[in-house]
């Protein structure tokens, strides 16, 4: 079953086309790396399957709904982690839990049992009533993705969730992608590592606005005659003409 | 003589330390790296040597100037280029760049030879205001506006996070072309790949040094064999090689797991690849390989520090 399908998706910002007729369907449980340059047109069309912006023309469902009607349904469906975006740092944990946990709509007899549940698998059940920010990062991290699917999403978008955290913690994180997928949740996930790119069931390379290549990672190695991810990631990206 | 010396710095913020008893030297030319993760201590380090911060202990110098006392000659010989976007985001670039020369006491022509291999790639955007310049462009123009007054030393502060692999490469291939015109140049990275671009490094974790050499020593002073494993079901073969008996260390490593075996051990191959194939590995490639800095870096001093 496909949780995300696309079809000639685009995205024009006046005469720039930012998303260029994109195609592609990610299944439901996949870990799905979606690579490209800067400026190749990633955030642009992570927006438009998050329900943020309209797209210029074509067509895509996420979680099965549509991107131009159901705009509020998708976000109700979907999880949403970046490095930069995550947590309040000034709110206890309990009280971030209890923050995201009614804007993705639990009801209040249910966020009170997930919250404990949630504190227990992820051993912080003595750290309810401390301040995020003084949270060591790899917790944070933890707890940031943990909220982000507290409501069971079809699919979470994890914008660059690694950026400058340290190797071991890095790598933790990516066993919290490995569960939730194994649970069914679909893992959408951008990054700048490329060795992460190898941990991704298939990875999608954009260059200027489109996907260049879509396959598993052993096969995209194959067809580019490279020895890693960061090889074929670079025979793509040099090919890039407009200049972000 | 060098020209950045640190002796014993260490600094706290209420009951954190940010960095604890940090001490090196960096001659003239040399480009020397900090390799840490978000918060290891590199951006007050650097704040410290570009005289914006305070240390509680120990002191530096910086060009030959102490960064307490001789303050404001530091700030005329360095140039600083801080993590966060820090330009005038409503002045247009070449704004910017007139404003910093002018700060400076000096003028665009008369350093542009030093500038002039970056800011070609950004001219054509001089009438834009910096605010709406795309990610790289801003980076860019900040490194120009950081050489305009042609620094003796140069910090730069995690210049490549959030840069994608291929521009990451050209930048360092930058810092390499101003290393040659005689800079000194100090930069801070999260990327543990980056470390090899670099003369010599400081690996930080959590305000410490856990070691200051070229990326070459530090890696050769791993210290036990290092293999890399590899088969079909990579996550399933994770979690096996952490139950074997003799694993002490193993993590994933993009397409292969890096496995150490326990030291004083048989460091016996043959039996662990006996023991997968009694478990249903039958596919399973064990090589032995050099370690990389984050290989390193994973294995050094107390995690916990």
């Amino acid at each position: 079953m496909s949780v995300i399908e696309t079809d000639k998706l685009s995205k024009r910002f006046g005469s720039f086309t930012a998303v260029d007729r994109i195609s592609f369907r990610v299944e439901k449980g996949e870990i799905f790396g979606f690579l490209g340059a800067n400026g190749a047109g990633k955030t642009t069309a992570m927006r438009m399957l998050c329900g943020l912006s309209v797209p210029t023309s074509g067509q895509a469902r996420v979680a099965g709904y549509d991107v131009y009607r159901e705009q509020e349904q998708i976000k109700k469906h979907i999880g949403y982690m970046s490095q930069r975006f995550s947590l309040y740092g000034d709110l206890t944990v309990g009280e971030n839990i209890r923050l995201f946990g009614g804007i993705y709509g639990l009801p209040k007899k249910q966020l009170a049992g997930r919250t404990d549940e949630l504190l227990r698998t992820l051993g912080m059940e003595n750290e309810r009533n401390t301040f995020v920010s003084d949270l060591p990062l790899g917790w944070k991290q933890k707890l940031a993705f943990s909220v982000a699917i507290i409501h069971e999403p079809e699919i979470v978008f994890l914008d660059e969730p690694t950026g400058g955290v340290d190797p071991v913690t890095r790598r933790r994180f990516w066993e919290l992608i490995y569960r939730a997928s194994e649970r069914g949740i679909t893992a959408f996930v951008t990054t700048h590592y490329m060795d992460e790119a190898e941990y991704c069931n298939r990875v999608s390379i954009m260059v200027d606005g489109r996907i260049e290549a879509l396959d598993k990672p052993a096969a995209l190695k194959d067809t580019f005659q490279a020895g890693n991810m960061n090889e074929v990631f670079r025979a793509l990206a040099r090919k890039a003409v407009r200049n972000e | 003589m060098n020209q950045v010396i640190i002796r014993n710095i260490s600094r706290k913020y209420g009951d954190t330390t940010a960095l604890q008893a940090v001490g090196f030297s960096v001659p003239p030319g040399e480009l020397f790296g900090l390799i840490g993760p978000d918060g290891a201590g590199k951006t007050t380090l650097f704040r410290i040597l570009t005289t914006l911060l305070l240390p509680d202990s120990g002191s530096a110098t910086v060009c030959g100037f102490d960064i307490i006392r001789d303050w404001k000659e530091i700030r005329t010989r360095v140039g600083y280029m801080p993590g966060r976007f820090s330009l005038y985001q409503d002045l247009s670039m070449e704004e910017n760049l007139l404003f910093f020369a002018t700060v400076f006491n000096t003028r665009v022509e008369e350093n542009y030879d030093l500038i002039r291999d970056i800011y070609v790639q950004i001219e054509p955007f001089r009438k834009r205001r910096a605010g709406k310049l795309s990610g790289g462009m801003k980076q860019k123009l900040a490194l120009c506006c950081a050489l305009i007054h042609r620094p003796e030393v140069l910090f730069l502060d995690e210049p490549t996070t959030g840069v994608d692999p291929v521009s990451r490469v050209e930048f360092w291939d930058m810092l390499r072309r101003l290393k040659q015109q005689g800079i000194t140049i100090l930069v801070s990275t999260p990327y543990m790949d980056e470390a090899s671009r670099c003369d010599r490094i400081a690996l930080m974790r959590s305000g410490h040094c856990l070691s200051i050499d070229t990326p070459g020593a530090i890696c050769r002073s791993f210290g036990k064999p290092l293999y890399a494993v590899r088969s079909g079901r990579m996550y399933a073969l994770l979690k096996e090689l952490r139950t074997y008996k003799e694993t002490f260390s193993c993590y994933a490593f993009g397409d292969s797991h890096h496995l150490t075996l326990n030291p004083g051990g048989a460091d016996d191959v043959g039996a662990l690849q006996t023991w997968l194939r009694d478990k249903g590995y039958t596919d399973v490639s064990i090589e032995p390989i050099a370690p990389g800095i984050e290989d390193c870096f994973m294995e050094s001093g107390d995690r916990n520090v």
